[in-house]
């Protein structure tokens, strides 16, 4: 089985690096902090999707073992662990909102390198 | 140059993340790592252990509850840390 | 925002929003969704509120200080029904062996403590986005002003 038979399975995680990617450039490309903050989330959810789709069973159902419910299911421990990862992902980005809004009002600029400036000339 | 800096970088780790994806196990085949006994105690037991037919809400208010109760500890940490950040923001707006 | 239409609209739709909201909380044992989803829907419907209607007019009905106690409340409830469990000689935050009630299973009624965590674990997310938004909402108006 050669490389690109196995690359073509696996495109739900590829899928995932890619986005990864994106998000990862964008934080390292723009200087506007909201900007970063999107890129940040881009990259919170390209880590989502490789952990959900690892769990995935082909042919499988929602993990709703009811009584009349038969077959695979898929594993439903990733879609615990994923819920926490979420959560996360939200506290930690109202957090840095914040922090965002603080440092606008002391500074006036979303700008990353223009508040760095700022912040020498001030010393 | 900046640009062009972080291209590069991003190609680099693009190349190494799809040598690591070209070695990871198939997706969705039923025998792969994730799939072990663990899961597979969940789906078989969970109904007689706490009554719960929807396995994810078992595991995460049963079998991990002291996880969720973490997970609500950061919510209120989080509400706590932002609502400090913008409360200083305020008053020393009107300080100055 | 003072367009009529989406005033109207807006009006019509959150009642629906809140009773999904409620209906995915009630039946997190039972069907996907649970607290976290449903708490996100319900914190939605008042954040839709608060954009279409403005702050202040949302902060007579809903102020700062109800959405400050649901979310104690909410947070403690967890913790209370954690510690019944060392009340009935078992552990902390046990279901079974602490002696809920289990019921029959796929049934509303049934699970023991899950359905009793999910609803104040709801309320508590609810109040969290409420109060996140609010925030930072809050905060840029005040600095639009001066």
């Amino acid at each position: 089985m050669g490389i690109i038979d196995i690359l073509y399975d696996n495109f739900h995680y590829l899928v995932a690096c890619l986005l990864f990617l994106i998000g990862f450039h964008t934080m390292l490309t723009h200087s506007n902090l909201i900007k970063k903050i999107m890129g940040m989330n881009i990259m919170d959810t390209a880590v989502f999707l490789l952990f959900i789709s690892s769990g995935f069973v082909r042919g499988g159902k929602a993990p709703i073992v009811g009584p009349g419910t038969e077959g695979p299911y898929v594993n439903p421990i990733p879609s615990a662990l994923i819920l926490t990862g979420i959560v996360i992902a939200v506290s930690i980005t109202a957090f840095a909102l914040s922090l965002i809004v603080t440092l606008y009002k002391q500074y006036g600029t979303l700008d990353a390198d223009k508040i760095a400036e700022l912040r020498t000339k001030e010393r | 140059m900046r640009g062009r800096l972080a291209l590069l970088l991003v190609l680099f780790i693009g190349y190494a993340l799809i040598l690591t994806v070209a070695e990871m196990p198939l997706f969705g085949e039923p025998g792969n790592p994730a799939d072990n006994m663990v899961s597979h105690r969940y789906l078989e037991s969970s109904v007689q252990d706490t009554g719960a037919v929807n396995v994810v809400a078992a595991i995460i208010l049963d079998y991990r509850a002291y996880d969720t109760l973490g997970e609500a500890t950061v919510l209120f940490t989080a509400i706590s840390a932002t609502t400090a950040a913008i409360v200083a923001a305020k008053s020393r707006g009107q300080k100055t | 925002m003072n367009d009529m239409v989406v005033q109207i609209i807006t009006r019509i739709l959150i009642p629906f929003i809140e009773v999904f909201a409620v209906y995915v909380i009630f039946h997190g044992h039972i069907s996907p969704g649970g607290s976290f989803s449903g708490g996100a829907i319900l914190g939605a419907s008042f954040v839709l509120a608060t954009l279409v209607f403005g702050t202040a007019r949302f902060n007579r009905k809903f102020g700062h200080m109800v959405s400050q106690l649901v979310e104690s409340v909410g947070g403690s409830w967890y913790i209370l029904v954690g510690l019944f469990g060392i009340l009935a000689g078992a552990n902390f935050l046990t279901n079974k062996l602490a002696g809920f009630g289990m019921g029959r299973p796929g049934y509303l009624f049934s699970a023991g403590a899950i359905p009793v965590i999910t609803i104040g674990l709801g309320l508590k997310v609810g109040s969290t986005m409420v109060t996140l938004f609010h925030g930072l909402i809050e905060e840029e108006e005040n600095h639009g002003d001066h």
